[in-house]
């Protein structure tokens, strides 16, 4: 049986949010830090602020990557469609469209991460 | 009408197959390292190459194993095993790993050269390169296309340009730098072996760009401070009166003389360099007539007038001069 699936479940924005996160954190730390180099720092300056920062950038990033991811998982749980979900039906639809919510939260959690591991390697605006 | 036509043709390609054709100006590899960070760029270059290759051969191992495998069915959990192990955790792990290996190391190569250290600024033009040795209390030697360092010793280069985008490269010494108008960029090398090593210019900056080449000598630091006292000199070689009547020091200067021009590249010791012309041809009194005569055939879009007009004895008396300055 398929419970009752709400419209809005079938809406892609679940499967693109996370990696929209990915694509704001990495433009925002990018900016951040050239921002800070260029107006405030100067070119031999300390990025230690920076990379406080990008550290808090990162939390948010993950929790909100986690939160899309876990609730993506939820819909994928959800019904007894059976893989690889391609029917062309409301039960298939949803839980496809959860699990590749969920994968790609996961990349983009993975991808958030090492975008920021960069930043811990360079004290520095040189 | 073609048949007449065609002989200048092919004379032009000669020319500009001469015109292209490289002198071997010393030892231009990556892969050949003799500089601190182009050895780390070239340990990373094995390692990937390699672990690629490696991982290359598992996967169409893995391909050919599923499409000549029998067709009993593989278990559930061993496949899904496979398929995360293989598909998420090992190249996560792996990437991860080097991201940060590659990453540890660029913070050393980065850092400016302890001070102290020589410092040399090179300026990039449309197709040369000025080079000035910053020495104590603002005294610098002024020369060109050719730059000497001594072996096992830090360096800092502050890197400009007087035109357009160039970029420093010396593939065996280390890695690329822009040299950005109205900006000032800096890159750190450290020779680490005795030898003669070709830089390039690495972005694309017009016409002869590809004849923008630097020859770079890495010696033993007593033959270095020789060779920059050398340098430090004055022009000794006589003979400068024709030079400054053909005008040639509105655009070049050679220390001891009334020539002081700045648009061209710093004369004084041109007869020691390698090659002329960034690298087009030998600094030897052929060479020399070769450049005056036929400069813009040597050199697409040459920022010198040729001097092809001169009558020969005078492109051999000016050649001669300059293979003297040494
Ligand atoms: C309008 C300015 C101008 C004048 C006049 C001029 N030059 Fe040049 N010269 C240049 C420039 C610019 C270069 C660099 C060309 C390049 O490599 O792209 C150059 C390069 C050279 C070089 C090669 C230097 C090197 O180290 O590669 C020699 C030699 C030279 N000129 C000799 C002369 C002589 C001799 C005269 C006079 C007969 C003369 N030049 C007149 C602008 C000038
Ligand atoms: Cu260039």
């Amino acid at each position: 049986m398929t419970p009752d699936l709400p419209e809005a479940n079938e809406s892609l924005l679940s499967t693109v949010a996370a990696p929209a996160i990915w694509a704001a954190h990495f433009l925002l730390s990018y900016i951040t830090a050239a921002v800070w180099c260029a107006k405030v720092a100067g070119a031999d300056g300390s990025l230690v602020a920076v990379q406080r920062a990008i550290s808090l950038y990162t939390v948010l990033a993950l929790a909100a990557i986690g939160l899309i991811g876990w609730r993506a998982w939820g819909r994928h749980r959800l019904g007894d469609s059976p893989p690889p979900h391609d029917q062309d039906a409301p039960g298939g639809r949803h839980r496809f469209l959860g699990f590749a919510g969920a994968l790609l939260s996961g990349l983009s959690a993975l991808a958030v991460i090492f975008s920021a591991l960069a930043s811990l390697f360079f004290g520095s605006c040189r | 009408m073609s048949t007449k036509s065609a002989q200048p043709h092919l004379l032009t390609c000669a020319r500009f197959a001469l015109a292209f054709a490289v002198l071997p100006l010393g030892k231009g590899s990556t892969l050949e390292p003799a500089g601190l960070a182009a050895d780390r760029v070239a340990t990373l270059f094995w390692v990937l190459t390699i672990g690629a290759t490696v991982i290359w051969l598992v996967v169409v191992g893995l391909a050919l194993y599923a499409v000549s495998a029998s067709r009993r069915p593989q278990s559930p959990r061993g496949s899904s095993l496979l398929i995360v192990g293989g598909g998420v955790i090992f190249p996560t792990v792996v990437l991860a790993g080097l991201l940060v290996w590659s990453l540890s190391m660029l913070p050393g190569l980065l850092a400016p050269a302890p001070a102290g250290s020589l410092e040399v600024r090179v300026t990039g033009y449309q197709w040369w390169w000025r080079v000035e040795y910053l020495g104590a209390e603002g005294a610098t030697i002024e020369l060109a296309n050719e730059l000497h360092l001594p072996v096992g010793e830090p360096v800092e280069l502050q890197l400009e340009s007087h035109d357009v985008i160039h970029s420093f490269w010396v593939p065996a010494l280390g890695g690329k730098m822009d040299m950005i108008p109205g900006r000032r960029t800096r890159l750190r090398l450290e020779p680490t072996q005795v030898g003669v090593y070709r830089g390039v210019c690495a972005e694309y900056c017009g016409t002869s760009h590809a004849l923008m080449s630097l020859v770079v000598v890495v010696e033993e630091r007593q033959a270095w401070e020789r060779w920059l006292a050398a340098q430090a000199q004055p022009a000794t070689s006589p003979g400068e009166a024709l030079f400054l009547e053909q005008g040639c020091g509105a655009c070049h200067t050679i220390r001891g003389t009334a020539a002081d021009g700045a648009l061209g590249p710093d004369l004084t010791h041109v007869g020691s360099r390698a090659s002329v012309g960034a690298g087009v041809i030998e600094a030897d009194v052929p060479g020399l007539e070769q450049w005056l005569a036929k400069t813009a055939h040597l050199k697409p879009g040459v920022l010198m007038p040729s001097f092809g007009m001169l009558p020969p004895p005078e492109l051999t008396a000016l050649a001669q001069y300059l293979a003297g300055l040494r």
